[in-house]
């Protein structure tokens, strides 16, 4: 048997080691599960790890994925920090590609370049307002944010199909349920050549480097974040936790609207049922195993986008079901928050019969 | 009138799937232990049930299954939240993540399959009276069987020695541990029991309600029993009514559609969502009414000797 110790700091070593033994610890569970499917277990790793950085195109492809995954996460980061359960960033991300997208439809062949901007800060705009709803239930009526934020998910979801199915459907899309494509001038202007990676990779990036002078360079990130390591000690310095909550919620429903918009004015295109691709639940994890740092987000949100780049091979190469992105996923968070103990406690083997005197 | 008596059935079967997820979780939550995988696990249980049934064509073997598939999953839960101090939150939600994905990976050959022809139940006599027969007496036993539990779980908790136990250890811990009970154990049967309970709604819902196996079938039921607790200010006989409550509003959608009403069916969808939203935030307006109710150390780790 075992015993937890607690330590009196948190361990730094494991701060960074829990991470990767969790990686470690999925990718042995994914190999065994590979192994029990009579799947080459080799061939699998390669879908995930190798494929999704051999060429400059893939890692385009890489990037496409990390860009909305890294926004969502920083936004995450600054709630969980402030113990601010925001768990509908999905839903946050849908309503932000909605308004986007209403801007992208009114574009002509003749819109100035300008419009792009325009789209962009509707879905910030569109995100905000669907974690205000949140923020303003937790705030005046003291409703769990957990379960309003989740249930706001599936209406914002219920809403695209409403639109895509009804006001907004193409007419000339043979009935398909999804806006006509945008114009041309909307899409977010591209990186380089020969890849699909835009400017949204630039602007998460620049998000990282604001969040980490935010959470640690200014007073307001400072209280911002006291709230949730020692409500007492925050209320007696005088920092308002309602603030907190309202910024909180703000930023981060900004952060996944904005990725929302990025999304149609960029991959997507359009508005289609299949906007919602699971990027504000994933993004929980990025959060998490980055350890809501700035910088290791940006690792985390690539190793996210890898698990799902590698799901699609895996799915075309190996007739592996597409879900196994989802089961690897979840079984990182898992790991994770395992392994976190580690970080917390010293592990003490004590006899059997010591324990029983001792704990129970 | 006869509309009416059908709306009625089908309110009573879908409050039943929340009704039973939602008093395992008010078990759960009675010790103490916040569990949000309730989602997960009712999917990873629907397919398990589906799966059962498929292969033995027994609905009993289905939901064993899903009850057994539940309590599998609570047990990783709970031995990371009460041994490991994990955060219940994240875990819970990392069951929640890996519930939607692993259903989905395993129940990918059974979106075809089809279930033996499902049985019909009747109560003799009463189910053969006008109106009231097929409003309330031709429902699946487990039905009936919910409502029993209820009262039974009534009894269990304010009325035996071990509801006492489970109850005290979720007010106060370490008082319970300074009695010499073990904590941590009962705190792990109390996740066990909800997860096989969350379980057995899962199966319930893909073998009985639907019944049919399709990615992301639970649909929030999970999310929306961890809502009742609150709403029901964890008294199992409130669970149950606003499980009914619920089953109503999602029955209504289907009853204003087929009645004509000109609204677009996505936004009759969205009903039990904005629902459970509008009822959360009318329940918890007053922290003082909630903070008398919840069990004082709701979500809280407690490690003997720290």
């Amino acid at each position: 048997m075992f015993k937890l110790e607690p330590r009196p700091q948190a361990s730094a070593f494991w701060s960074i080691a829990s991470p990767l033994l969790a990686l470690a610890i999925t990718v042995v569970l994914g190999v065994a599960l590979f192994a029990a499917l009579g799947k080459d277990p080799v061939r699998g790793l390669q879908m995930f790890f190798w494929e999704p950085v051999k060429s400059t195109y893939a890692f385009g492809e890489l990037m496409v994925k990390a860009t909305p995954l890294l926004l969502i996460a920083l936004g995450l980061a600054v709630c969980f920090r402030s113990n601010v359960w925001n768990i509908g960033a999905e839903g946050q991300f849908v309503i932000g590609a909605i308004c986007a997208g209403g801007v992208a439809l009114t574009a002509t062949k003749d819109s100035s370049q300008w419009i792009v901007l325009g789209i962009l800060l509707a879905g910030i705009a569109g995100g905000m307002a669907w974690a205000g709803l949140t923020a303003f239930l937790r705030d005046k009526f003291n409703a769990n944010e957990i379960l309003v934020s989740l249930m706001l998910v599936y209406v914002a979801v219920q809403l695209l199909v409403f639109l895509v199915f009804g006001p907004w459907k193409d007419p000339a899309g043979f009935n398909f349920p999804q806006t006509k494509t945008f114009e041309r001038i909307t899409q977010v202007p591209r990186l380089m050549q020969g890849s699909r990676a835009s400017i949204g990779l630039l602007v998460a990036l620049a998000g990282a480097a604001a969040l980490w002078v935010f959470l640690f360079r200014t007073r307001a990130g400072f209280a911002q974040q006291v709230g949730g390591l020692a409500p007492a000690a925050a209320r007696y310095a005088g920092f308002s936790s309602r603030k907190a909550l309202w910024v909180a919620l703000l930023v981060s429903g900004g952060a996944a609207g904005l990725a929302g918009a990025l999304e149609v004015a960029g991959p997507i295109g359009q508005l289609t049922p299949y906007v919602p691709a699971g990027y504000g639940f994933a993004a929980i994890i990025v959060a998490f195993v980055g350890r809501l740092h700035p910088v290791g987000m940006v690792f985390s949100a690539i190793l996210m986008s890898m698990f799902y780049i590698g799901g699609e091979y895996a799915q075309s190469r190996m007739g592996m079901p597409k879900s196994i992105t989802g089961v690897f996923q979840g079984l990182l968070l898992f790991s994770l928050l395992a392994c976190d103990t580690l970080m917390a406690y010293r592990i003490r083997l004590v006899a059997a019969g010591a324990l029983k005197k001792g704990a129970a | 009138m006869e509309s009416y008596a059908l709306l009625l059935a089908a309110t009573l079967n879908a409050g039943t799937v929340l009704a039973i997820a939602s008093l395992g979780l008010l078990v759960n939550e009675k010790a103490g232990i916040v569990n949000l995988g309730a989602e997960g696990i009712m999917l990873c249980a629907a397919i398990a049930g589906f799966a059962a049934v498929v292969h033995t064509g027994s609905d009993l073997a289905g939901f064993l299954a899903g009850a057994g598939a539940g309590a599998l999953l609570a047990a990783v839960f709970g031995v990371l939240v009460i041994w490991l101090n994990t955060n219940q939150y994240a875990t819970g939600l990392a069951l929640s993540l890996f519930g939607a994905g692993f259903s989905a990976f395993a129940g990918v050959n059974y979106v075809q399959a089809k279930l033996p022809e499902r049985p019909v139940f009747s109560i003799p006599v009463l189910g053969d009276l006008p109106l009231v027969g097929p409003a309330l007496f031709r429902q699946h036993p487990l039905v009936y069987l919910t409502i029993a539990f209820t009262l039974a779980l009534v009894w269990f908790l304010y009325r035996s020695r071990a509801g006492l136990v489970l109850r005290s250890v979720g007010e106060s811990p370490e008082s319970a541990h300074a009695l010499g009970y073990p904590v941590r154990r009962i705190r792990l049967g109390a996740v066990l029991g909800g997860g096989a309970l969350c379980g057995l709604a899962g199966a319930y819902l893909s073998v009985i309600y639907t019944p049919l196996w399709v990615e992301g079938m639970v649909a929030g039921k999970g999310w929306i029993a961890l809502a009742l607790t609150t709403f029901a200010t964890w008294r199992p006989a409130r669970v149950l009514l606003g499980a009914y409550l619920f089953g109503g509003v999602t029955m209504l959608q289907f009853h204003l559609q087929a009645a004509g009403v000109e609204v677009a069916s996505e936004f009759l969808t969205m009903l039990p969502y904005l629902a459970t939203i509008v009822v959360l935030a009318l329940m918890s307006r007053n922290p003082t009414w909630i903070r008398v109710n919840m069990p004082a150390s709701l979500g809280k780790p407690f490690y003997p000797g720290s």
